[in-house]
């Protein structure tokens, strides 16, 4: 058995990694090794620097030199181009890790005479590959041939022989086409080629410019099968391979402040969990990025590092409004422990801001990130992206253990729960700020939608902005419903009136309690003197007669004795 | 480096053939791959060509692409056998197994594509 298994795993495919950020994720390991692989797409989606920079990074991480083969533009332009993505070719070129030749192909100088073949093409590429021990190689575009050589089933057939040789060479190859109507390619090179075929796209939509990437095919081997996106920058490509991760992450047990105390105490009276996902959601003005700030303010005070995403307000103008309800961030962003990053929604696309956000994350690693609001990205027609984009977020920060805290905006016409990108499946704290209106004011109230995993309250706080930071109150609900601001003021006030009293009338009752125990101990009193009064005078009555009583029997005696009689018996005196 | 030595030569030939005023001289170079079929052919069309119509007017050098592949890059040749007429100016570059006189002519300027 284990032999086998041996064996299978030596026959699997082997790869050869691109050194791309993320295409080797969603590969899982790069691309077939030895093998050639088709990138396709449209003109400017990118083909050229994604096979430069698989050449580049080759070259530079994996030790494994490279051969261009440019039909398209020479060597010049191409160093010029993928200057700007940090790659110095010529240097590559200088150290022999890379060999660059331009086929130039003039149709209007060739004149066909019979049979021929590509034979000085091979020769050429053998040469190239021999001459730097090239390990990869790029065919950029090979399609050109068929506009300069017009014979295209002589054509196929050589590249046929071409893609075969190769395979027979075992290079790791590219070769680019352009994107045909309904093929991958112009020519169909993805019959010659189809071990490994990626799509690249370059696509417009609501003014903003998208691109993707696609595994359409990858023989032997499992692949992600998505659309990812991708981001040509300065430091190359970088596909973002969000989706393609499971729901296995770590999660946290710990709890961290919200920055208001007493909304700590709804949560199960500890705060949220660290890497959870937190919605704050109301409308505009109920307060949404003052609990944000809050919450940002708590994780400084902790030590930790708080990205700020701002989508509508600057920085500074956040910073202001913070300190008029004595929330001063200025100095936790002096003190290196918040971010702030500003982004236009409208500036670029979803998933450039994605990345760019991913990228700021990574940079900064704060333990919370805040996003004010998500609903900026919203323009147009474009939720569902969007809604990808959020999920993709949230993925990401769970991922990696931070608790992040959005916020939207909901409209007034919607209806409550139906908000927020859709995103509140994903959420495991969901704050929802709204306003209360009553009795000619509008006050905020605040209530937990839902809190996954902790006991948290059901009821509404009033929300307050206090010269010292956000602060919950208790509402009164009573036959007239919720009662805020001055209504809750009212009743207050009415209700520590009504305390007043009843402590009053304790305290004369207590008083009176008193006074009759006062009294009743007084007639204690007086009942036990007469008492005693009673037993002195019949005690005193007792000893008389009995004094009396003995007197008599003495002088009775003493009669006897005189009259010289007998003496008496004793019970003859007794009964007298 | 041979490469560009080859093309200071040229030049310099280019030159002495303009300076010389004498009838145009042909430059001709055959490279082909190895000694296949094709390459056989190649060679023996393009020299009774040149026999025939530029006799003692021209100059035919044929390179095995096997024995020297750096030439392969240096002059933009991508399909075997393949004539270069380095002079007299336009290059050419005359494609296949020559076997197409008529165009072979044409290439050479010989002959205009449309005339009989």
């Amino acid at each position: 058995m284990k032999e086998t298994k041996e064996q299978i795993q030596s026959i699997a495919l082997e790869k050869s990694p691109t050194g791309i950020k993320g295409l080797d994720e969603i590969t899982f390991g790069g691309l077939p090794k030895g093998r050639p692989t088709l990138v396709c797409g449209n003109a400017g989606c990118g083909k050229t620097l994604f096979a430069m920079e698989f050449l580049v990074r080759g070259a530079l991480q994996y030790n494994e030199p490279g051969v261009f083969l440019a039909f398209e533009e020479t060597i010049e332009e191409l160093a010029t181009n993928v200057a700007s993505l940090g790659f110095d070719l010529n240097e590559l070129i200088a150290q022999k890790k890379l060999f660059i030749d331009h086929v130039h192909i003039e149709r209007s100088e060739i004149e066909v005479t019979g049979e021929y073949d590509l034979e000085g093409l091979f020769i050429r590429l053998n040469y190239a590959i021999e001459s730097v021990g090239a390990k990869r190689v790029v065919l950029d575009t090979i399609e050109s041939l068929f506009s300069g050589l017009s014979n295209s089933n002589l054509l196929r057939a050589e590249l046929r022989r071409l893609f075969r040789w190769l395979k027979d060479k075992g290079v790791t190859a590219i070769i680019t086409g352009e994107s045909g109507d309904k093929t991958f390619t112009r020519q169909g090179l993805e019959e010659y080629v189809s071990d490994c075929v990626i799509v690249l796209d370059h696509r417009i939509s609501e003014q903003s410019s998208t691109r993707r990437l696609r595994v359409a095919k990858y023989r032997g081997s499992i692949h992600g099968t998505n659309e990812f996106p991708f981001l040509i920058d300065e430091t190359g490509f970088s596909v973002l391979p969000i989706t393609s991760l499971g729901l296995d992450y770590h999660v946290s047990s710990e709890r961290i402040s919200s920055g208001i105390p007493r909304l700590d105490t709804m949560l199960g009276g500890k705060g949220y969990f660290r890497g959870s996902s937190i919605l704050v959601s109301g409308t505009a003005g109920s307060g949404k990025s003052s609990s944000a700030a809050s919450f940002a303010v708590a994780a400084c005070e902790r030590g930790e590092k708080v990205l700020y995403f701002a989508l509508e307000e600057s920085p500074n103008q956040i910073m202001r409004n913070m300190l008029s309800i004595g929330i001063d961030l200025e100095f936790w962003v002096k003190k290196g422990l918040l971010l702030f990053h500003s982004i236009r929604p409208t500036f670029c696309g979803l998933e450039m801001h994605l990345a760019n956000m991913f990228r700021a994350v990574k940079d900064f690693s704060p333990k919370s990130v805040i996003l004010d609001p998500i609903n900026s990205f919203i323009i147009g027609t474009n939720e569902m992206e969007a809604k990808l984009m959020m999920i993709r977020l949230i993925d990401y920060l769970k991922l990696h253990q931070i608790t992040g805290l959005l916020t939207s905006l909901t409209s007034l016409q919607s209806a409550t729960e139906q908000t927020d990108l859709g995103v509140s499946s994903l959420i495991d704290t969901w704050l929802l700020l709204r306003d209360i209106e009553i009795g000619g004011e509008r006050n905020r109230g605040l209530y937990i939608l839902k809190s996954r995993g902790m006991k948290h309250s059901n009821q509404i706080r009033e929300f307050l902005l206090t010269d010292h930071g956000v602060e919950l109150m208790d509402v009164y609900v009573g036959p007239e419903g919720v009662l805020t601001g001055n209504a809750r003021s009212a009743q207050e006030s009415k209700e520590s009136a009504l305390k007043l009293y009843s402590k009053l009338e304790v305290q004369r009752k207590q008083l009176e309690m008193e006074r009759k125990r006062k009294a009743m101990l007084a007639q204690i009193e007086l009942i036990k003197l007469e008492f005693e009064k009673d037993e002195a005078e019949a005690l005193k009555i007792i000893d008389t007669e009995q004094a009396r009583a003995l007197r008599l029997a003495e002088d009775r005696e003493e009669m006897g004795r005189n009259r010289q009689a007998d003496a008496p018996n004793k019970e003859s005196i007794e009964t007298q | 480096m041979k490469q560009s030595d080859s093309n200071k030569e040229l030049a310099n030939q280019a030159f002495e053939l303009a300076a010389s005023g004498t009838e145009q001289k042909y430059l001709l170079r055959l490279y082909i791959a190895g000694s296949t079929p094709q390459s056989n052919r190649a060679v023996a069309n393009i020299k009774v060509i040149c026999e025939e119509h530029l006799k003692g007017l021209y100059e035919l050098e044929v390179i095995d692409l096997y024995e020297k592949p750096y030439l392969a890059a240096g002059e933009q040749i991508i399909a075997a056998p393949t004539l270069i007429k380095q002079l007299p100016l336009p290059l050419r570059r005359i494609i296949g197994d020559m076997s197409d006189t008529d165009r072979v002519l044409v290439g050479l300027d010989l002959r205009k594509a449309n005339q009989k």
